[in-house]
């Protein structure tokens, strides 16, 4: 055993910094394409048209740009004679419109949380996206959030995937074993808006067709960094910050 | 080994007027027609039992006024060539012999065709109740079927909330505990119904489709570049091997040469992807047997070619690279030649964590002997990937169905004997290993050129086939005019492995199920699609 003891420490800390400082290390997220704020009309057009789920929006001579819908495709970049400017960083979570009016939130969640994952559909990035947060490079457990395997002792229920039929019910399930306050948090263009697959006979928009949201994350995946990002808002806003 | 036109004249003998055969040179391919009788399983074991010919999959698809069963198979040893059977029908009668008495590997295909077509197979021997859900499907509907809009929403559908599973195991103290949909860690949704009578399992049956997004019906009707987001998106972890297959299937049926560069660089990029899909999989087994440091050790390593994957090629999946004709976006030389040395410099980690794992006799403990899958089982249920190969069977589409300029690399394909834990991990370890052989051999043919060819689209059908980092994955593609997909057919390894989890997972201690799922390496997503 010792020899694990020494290997482990061997190795040193590999650990982010964020949130005290940003991370810059290459390779920890794709980025999000930026709208821009003025646009030729065909250029416009077109980087609509190329847009294969519709989050970009010719609108008033802008590129705007819906990040719940963005699949990552990087069409709006290279099918494009109009490539849009792609902005590093990882801070996307929002709060959602459906969801719990935080001025009325009890200040329980300041010190730690924990999340029960519910898979509804995912096609394994957003997942394990979400496993990485446990390794030394994000490790998760120093600012307080744990996985929990019930819903029982659940503040935050975190849901990937677009919520196909057969996962619908265990969802609902899931969310009805949480006790109250509790927090939902949708993870991933699947689950903001049905990504590529819905809608469907089995998927729909996402988790706001069967649950309130109240964070959302968007993102194909989503990187480490902005599902901690998201955890760290869901906090904030339920400390009332 | 007989070549194909051989074959094709010894089956006209062997059943002369029930039997037509033809050769397709270009793929290469003999394909059978036989009638919907007996003779089809004749058939099938004449192509499996003497031919040694293995069993890809079944593609069904419902034509104007018929039923057009397609059943693959296709040569491990010799010359590489696929053998097709061939079997119609009028739309009314949807009855066909089942051939899972010859060929065991067909038995899920049977029953998925059954579930989502309405075709039946008769003397199959348990239908139903597999990919729609018994407690929410209450309905014969057949969702494949044309005349199935896949844009009309179902009405409100009830779940019965007092269904339950069948119970097979009838012992007197025997329980059945089901795992999941949704149950403890970070899980991809599926159930397991497992039967006890107390310290070991004696049966377990995985309750898939959980995931079910049916990606075969909403691809049809879809543009290919559409399509493709669908090839990338239903496995993730996995996304560049799918998109790359279903790439290769547009591309033969549109006679596209790849240009040198852009097959270089798809088996650079395939290659990162295997070794980081496998460090995955390494952590899991780490962290199943709860050794912690080895977990993170194992976690160090799949970040860091995530990252490395993020920094070649601007994502860390692999999405948006492969389309039909080549890449999206090339490469810099420089670029590549930094990734092949980063990726040499994260083998060693793994080398190191593979020595500490070596000397952990508790560790090992867990694995040695457990869940064991013999190399009879798994030929007879078809296994693929690195599970086959840790069971002795061999079979890498790299080098038995050669593609992308998989041809002209020096690899080996890893294989072991013992079939268990162990042995699934030695040939993770030593996939990895000869992936970053591969790679090593990329920065010396790397050459100025284009990196992607023009596609013209047009009608047709074909098969694209990729080993990828879970096993030989085909994506059968059917292309009406104007490039519009008609069908669209995924085969995917983790369909045929799931098959025989059971194999594995049966006989053993409950405390082994957690470990032996984790050394199988299995994705739900990739099964239910």
């Amino acid at each position: 055993m010792s020899r694990w003891v020494i290997s482990g420490l061997r190795k040193g800390i590999v650990t982010t910094c964020y949130p005290d400082r940003k991370e810059t290390a290459k390779g920890v997220s794709p980025g999000l394409p930026a709208g821009s704020a003025s646009v030729p009309e065909a250029a416009g057009r077109e980087l609509e048209a190329v847009c294969p789920t519709g989050a970009i929006r010719f609108k008033r001579g802008e590129a705007q740009v819906d990040y719940r819908r963005c699949v990552h495709c990087f069409r709006c970049v290279r099918s494009t004679r109009f490539p849009l400017e792609w902005e590093p960083g990882y801070e996307w979570a929002q709060l959602a419109s459906t969801g719990t009016n935080f001025s009325s939130w009890p200040k329980v969640f300041q010190k730690s949380m924990h999340i029960r994952v519910v898979d509804a559909g995912d096609c394994g990035a957003c997942l394990n996206e979400v496993k990485q947060l446990s390794n030394p490079y994000y490790n998760m457990h120093r600012l307080g959030f744990f996985i929990t395997p019930t819903p029982r002792n659940a503040d935050i229920l975190l849901v990937v995937g677009p919520v196909n039929d057969h996962t619908r019910l265990p969802l609902e399930q899931t969310y009805e074993a949480m006790p109250t306050p509790k927090l939902v948090m949708a993870v991933g263009a699947c689950a903001l808006s049905g990504g590529v697959f819905g809608p469907s006979f089995v998927t729909g928009n996402g988790v706001k067709d069967v649950l309130p949201v109240d964070v959302e994350v968007p993102g194909s995946p989503p990187p480490p960094l902005a599902i901690l990002h998201g955890l760290l808002f869901a906090a904030r806003c339920s400390a009332g910050l | 080994m007989p070549d194909l036109a051989e074959m094709a004249a010894q089956a006209e003998r062997n059943w002369p007027g029930d039997v037509q055969a033809w050769v397709d040179r270009r793929t290469p391919l003999c394909e059978l027609r036989c009638p919907p009788s007996e003779i089809l399983p004749e058939v099938v074991r004449w192509l499996v039992v003497e031919l040694e010919y293995r069993f890809a999959g079944l593609i069904v698809e419902e034509e104007q006024d018929e039923w057009d069963l397609r059943y693959l198979f296709y040569s491990i040893h010799g010359k590489p060539g696929w053998a097709r059977l061939r079997v119609r029908q009028p739309l009314e009668r949807p009855t066909f012999p089942s051939i899972s008495a010859a060929v065991h590997a067909a038995d899920w295909h049977e029953r998925e065709a059954e579930d989502l077509f309405g075709v039946a197979f008769e003397g199959h021997p348990r239908l139903g109740d597999f990919v729609l859900h018994d407690e929410l499907w209450q309905e014969a509907i057949a969702p494949m079927r044309r005349d199935f809009d896949e844009r009309a929403a179902l009405e409100e559908r009830k779940p019965d909330l007092e269904w339950r599973p069948r119970r097979i195991v009838h012992e007197p103290g025997a329980f059945a505990m089901p795992i999941g949909p949704v149950y403890a860690g970070v899980t991809e949704s599926a159930q397991f119904l497992l039967e006890t009578v107390g310290e070991d399992v004696i049966r377990a049956f995985p309750r898939l489709f959980y995931k079910y997004r049916a990606i075969e019906k909403i691809a049809e009707g879809r543009t290919v570049d559409d399509c493709l987001l669908l090839a990338e998106r239903f496995a993730a972890t996995t996304a560049f091997a799918h998109a790359l297959a279903f790439c290769r299937a547009v591309e033969t049926i549109c006679r596209v040469k790849i240009p040198p560069r852009a097959r270089l660089l798809r088996v650079l990029v395939a290659e990162l992807e295997r070794f980081r899909h496998h460090a995955g999989v390494i952590h899991d087994i780490c962290e199943s047997t709860a050794l912690s440091v080895a977990a993170s050790q194992a976690a160090i390593i799949e970040e860091d070619l995530l990252r490395l994957c993020c920094e070649l090629t601007g994502h860390r999946y692999l999405f948006g690279l492969a389309i039909p004709g080549g890449l999206s976006c090339d490469l810099k030389d420089s670029d590549c030649i930094g990734a092949v040395e980063t990726a040499g410099q994260i083998l060693s980690k793994l080398r190191d964590l593979e020595e500490g794992l070596r000397y952990s006799s508790s560790f090992l403990d867990r694995l040695e002997g457990v869940g064991i899958i013999s190399l009879q089982d798994a030929r007879e249920f078809g296994l693929v990937g690195p599970i086959a190969r840790a069971s002795g069977l061999e079979g890498d589409l790299r080098q038995a169905q050669p593609y992308s300029g998989y041809e002209d690399f020096v690899f080996d394909a890893a294989l072991e004997r013992e079939g268990d834990g162990f042995a699934r991990l030695r040939v993770l370890i030593a996939e990895a290993e000869e992936a970053v052989r591969i790679l090593d051999q990329v920065p010396a043919r790397l050459k100025a050129g284009a990196v992607s060819a023009p596609v013209v689209l047009q009608a047709g059908r074909a098969l694209g086939w990729v080993e990828a980092p879970r096993g030989a994955a085909f994506h059968g593609v059917h292309l009406g005019e104007g490039g519009i997909v008609q069908r669209y057919r995924a085969i995917m390894p983790s369909f045929v492995n799931w098959h025989g989890f059971h194999l594995a997972a049966e006989n053993f201690a409950f405390q082994d199920f957690p470990i032996i799922l984790a050394t199988l390496g299995l994705s739900v997503a990739e099964n239910d699609r």
